[in-house]
């Protein structure tokens, strides 16, 4: 007969071996959290150098002010205004195109070759690097299809380089309304559109608008793509069509950091902290988004 | 089933098989679904009823890799060269393992499909969205919160919400495939009784893995296993002791191993 095993009254105790196993344990977890730690380093010393160097320079008139002396002295009204006509040109562009090759890939393609090439050919754009989509907008838009070096063709060649962004984001949106709900619609006989029209599309909006926003914060601080297709270093006019050449922030910034001989300290900083700040607060209007979104669950 | 009435099949199925790339899920089914019956499915799992479901109304348009052969009639057509599969779906109507509310309300939930077919008078809709529900023995659950998400409800609601989808479409055929799974035994026994009244009116295939639900329910009862269609027959003669398979009488009686 066998007998009933019991807990031995020494089987809590900590054995050498155990004890080791736990110094290294609390070690890793120290050398991990400092790694993570790291990386929040340089955003955040970026951030303290431009708020210390760049703040000085910031204000109302900063904005509003057309730069004057190549940059050197005045605001960046013009730059600023510039990045806005670029961006909403890029994002009315992009948006609708890659929604609607999003729609397609995620509820009618099949798996076939097509398919595939399609997908293998959204990867590659993304790691296109940009000053390659600069070169390919100088030759698709500002010369072949004769759009001049405008804010059109550079509106063009954002777009053409933020469409995997938009693709893919509004692909995982689509993917995440459960099969189940298609499914029980197109067994009532409603038909693709009809499913995505009422059921998909309503449901994806929050990931529609992630992907619009990460566009134009990209858009925002692209500086290679446009400098060759639209954007120049000092344009006295305001935009008033979109075959205007513009200034831009990133390329004034660019400029006046670079290119441009007595520009008091402050002045770049500011553009930089100016860009930045849009950025940030494009991001933090997506995370508020999907953070709405994401709290009235609707299954 | 009134005996001595004529019966008439409404859905009539020679020579079925279906594949999933090279795993055959069904093979070499023969029957015949009449008109105002309740045709009952039973079987272990992996035996070919959903399957038999699936290419009742087409659903082989949407399973990646599924394939159908042999001949399925639905009201007299053959079910592949109908053109307007629309039309064939909304003549179905289909009722899966786990209740699906859509993420629209009560009432839209219900209102979609006449929507999506013209309807597009309020009253028309209202009548419509009652009658379903009641049919579906929820109205008075809901009736108060129309507008509220349905995919929000309960799962024993949200199935009989599914079902009220179902009727909105004013099917002639209705599938179901074990209905009952995420259901509580209460609204099993109230969505039992909401299937035989609507008897009267429409046909119902009922695929089951409660052996117990067809023998309540089903006016004849088919037997499938590992992909066939082992025996049909008269449920009341199956589970009087007239099964003529050794496997049948085995898994009616919880024998299965």
């Amino acid at each position: 007969m066998t007998a009933v095993r019991t807990v031995p009254t020494d089987g809590f105790a900590t054995t050498s071996r155990e004890r080791r196993a736990l110094t290294v344990q609390h070690a890793a977890r120290l050398l991990f959290l400092l790694v993570a730690l790291l990386l929040l380093a340089p955003v955040l010393c970026i951030l303290a150098v431009l708020v210390v160097e760049g703040a000085p320079g910031l204000s109302l008139d900063f904005f509003l002010t057309k730069p004057r002396d190549n940059g050197a002295a005045g605001g960046i009204a013009t730059a600023l205004v510039g990045t806005i006509w670029l961006t909403m040109g890029a994002l009315v562009l992009a948006l609708p195109l890659g929604v609607a090759a999003a729609i397609y890939l995620s509820e009618y393609a099949r798996d076939n070759w097509l398919t595939r090439t399609i997908q293998v050919a959204i990867v590659n754009l993304a790691g296109v690097p940009s000053i390659v989509h600069a070169l390919f907008g100088v030759g698709a838009f500002v010369y072949f299809l004769g759009f001049g070096k405008s804010i059109l063709a550079a509106s063009c060649t954002l777009a053409v380089m933020t469409l995997p962004v938009v693709i893919v984001s509004t692909r995982e949106a689509l993917q995440a309304v459960p099969k189940a709900f298609r499914e029980a619609c197109w067994n009532m006989g409603a038909t693709r559109w009809q499913t995505i029209w009422h059921i998909v599309l309503p449901n994806s909006g929050g990931g529609i608008l992630t992907g619009l926003i990460l566009v134009v914060s990209r858009a925002v601080g692209e500086t290679a793509p446009i400098m060759f297709t639209g954007a120049v270093f000092l344009r006295a006019l305001y935009p008033s069509s979109v075959f205007d050449k513009t200034m831009a922030l990133s390329l004034h910034l660019f400029n006046v950091s670079t290119q441009v001989t007595n520009v008091p300290r402050h002045v770049p900083f500011a553009v930089a902290l100016t860009l930045i700040m849009v950025v940030l607060a494009m991001n933090a209007i997506a995370i508020t988004f999907r953070m709405r979104l994401r709290g009235r669950k609707k299954w | 089933m009134v005996t001595g009435a004529t019966t008439r099949s409404l859905v009539t199925v020679r020579g079925l098989s279906v594949r999933y790339g090279n795993h055959v899920a069904l093979q070499g089914v023969d029957l015949d679904v009449n008109e105002n019956e309740i045709f009952g499915v039973i079987g272990p799992a992996n035996g070919g009823k959903t399957s038999f479901l699936r290419a009742l109304n087409r659903m082989d348009d949407f399973v990646p890799h599924m394939r159908v052969d042999g001949e399925v009639t639905f009201a007299g057509r053959d079910v592949r060269t109908i053109r307007n599969l629309y039309a064939l779906r909304r003549h179905i109507g289909v009722v899966f393992p786990l209740p699906v509310g859509l993420p629209l309300s009560i009432y839209d939930n219900v209102a979609l499909s006449p929507r999506l077919s013209g309807t597009r008078k309020r009253a028309q809709l209202d009548e419509i969205v009652e009658r379903c529900l009641r049919r579906a023995a929820l109205w008075d659950e809901v009736k108060d919160r129309l507008d509220g998400l349905g995919s929000l409800l309960s799962g024993g609601q949200q199935q009989r919400l599914t079902i009220a989808r179902a009727l909105s479409q004013d099917p002639e055929l209705l599938l179901l495939d074990e209905f009952s799974i995420a259901v509580d035994p209460v609204t099993t026994m109230r969505i039992e009784e909401v299937l035989k009244e609507l008897r009267q009116e429409l046909t119902i295939v009922l695929v089951t893995n409660l052996v117990q639900q067809a023998r309540r329910l089903a006016d004849r009862t088919a037997f499938f296993l590992d992909g066939r269609c082992v025996e049909i027959a008269a449920t009341d003669a199956l589970f009087g002791g007239g099964a003529r398979d050794q496997r049948t009488v085995d898994y009616l009686e919880g024998r299965f191993g």
